[in-house]
């Protein structure tokens, strides 16, 4: 008696609130009502005797997609009014059909009846013990396969979302291996010669060159005088540093 | 069969509803996909509540692996529905669905 009581408080919230979520305005509200109906469904999975499923449901759900919806609502700078234009456009459309289906699943319901021989038809009958202890006890054994495909969803769906998601913007410092073993000493190392008591007035701050202006090809293969200039540097030929 | 306190007809016709409401938000919410998204799990959360409540009648623990089996898919489908809303805005700028005509041609 009880139960069917808080049954009906549950499942009347639950409804409620899934009404909520299809016709809100804001989408931030839809989704704190997404989050009350988990809740409310957990607590119906609670009166069904499901209560591994039901803790499942408030974690995951409320814990990480239900957070998740929160998430991107939040990010994405949406002018969600304009989204909402056609709501008026759509209502008969959506009112028909969904009472079309609520009619075809009253009918369904109205000529359905439970087989006969369903209590010998059972895949894994309920034993007599804790429902968490009862629902490893056939997941790891009898349902492996289900349980290692849903491991494999799993997997995909994340390899799928970093996939999509990943934007490799070179924004950080990553080594090039290339280039650092293309450098030579001609690219990296200039020798100036500086006459004796010359201060800094008469030299200028001397600046190496950018690394864009060296050329890319090898030392010797290159006759640029850029670079004929820059190999000789180091055999002290008279180059007055670059005054800026 | 198992004891339930409600009768199987009590969470049927709740979930009923609940499907109904997540096909109606589709309907009604034809340009915001989040919302769109948002109708989905509803509607997986409904017949996850039918699994859970034929396991209870039936007293059979299939449904409730099943159930578990629908949550997996319904938590991988947001994710990689909300991955996909995440890249079609920074490409687009929006996120209406009418807009998502691209591989039309």
């Amino acid at each position: 008696m009880i139960a069917t009581i808080f049954f009906y408080i549950f499942a009347v919230i639950l409804v409620a609130a899934a009404a909520t979520v299809v016709s809100a305005r804001n989408p931030v509200h839809s989704v704190l009502f997404l989050i009350l109906a988990f809740f409310n469904a957990a607590a119906l999975f609670l009166i069904a005797g499901a209560e591994f499923l039901a803790m499942v449901l408030v974690i995951v759900y409320v814990g990480a997609v239900a957070l998740f919806f929160l998430f991107v609502v939040m990010m994405l700078d949406v002018n969600f009014a304009e989204l909402r234009s056609g709501f008026q456009r759509y209502l008969p459309v959506g009112a028909a059909v969904g009472a079309i289906l609520f009619i075809e699943l009253v009918v369904l319901y109205g000529g359905w009846q439970i087989a006969p021989q369903a209590t010998s038809l059972r895949m894994s009958p309920a034993p007599a013990i804790s429902n968490t202890q009862a629902l490893g006890d056939v997941l790891y054994t009898d349902y492996i396969f289900l349980f290692q495909a849903a491991g494999l969803v799993l997997l995909v769906a994340m390899i799928g979302a970093i996939v999509l998601t990943l934007r490799d913007r070179r924004v950080r410092r990553h080594q090039d291996i290339g280039a650092q073993i293309a450098r030579t000493a001609a690219e990296t190392l200039e020798l100036v010669e500086v006459s004796v008591g010359a201060g800094i007035k008469e030299l200028g701050i001397y600046r190496p060159k950018p690394p864009a202006l060296v050329p890319e090809s090898g030392p010797d293969s290159a006759p640029e005088p850029a670079h004929a200039d820059a190999g000789q540097h180091g055999h002290g030929a008279q180059h007055a540093p670059e005054v800026r | 069969m198992g004891v339930m306190a409600v009768s199987l007809g009590h969470y049927l016709v709740v979930s009923a509803i609940l499907f109904v409401l997540g096909v109606f938000g589709i309907f009604l919410n034809r340009k915001n996909v989040i919302i769109i998204m948002m109708s989905i799990e509803l509607i997986l959360l409904s017949v996850t509540l039918n699994l859970v409540a034929f396991s209870a009648a039936l007293g059979d623990l299939a449904g409730q692996v099943m159930a578990m089996f629908v949550l997996t898919v319904a938590a991988a489908e947001a994710a990689i529905g909300l991955a996909i809303v995440l890249v079609y805005f920074r490409n687009r700028g929006s996120i209406q669905v009418e807009d998502v005509t691209l591989m039309k041609g």
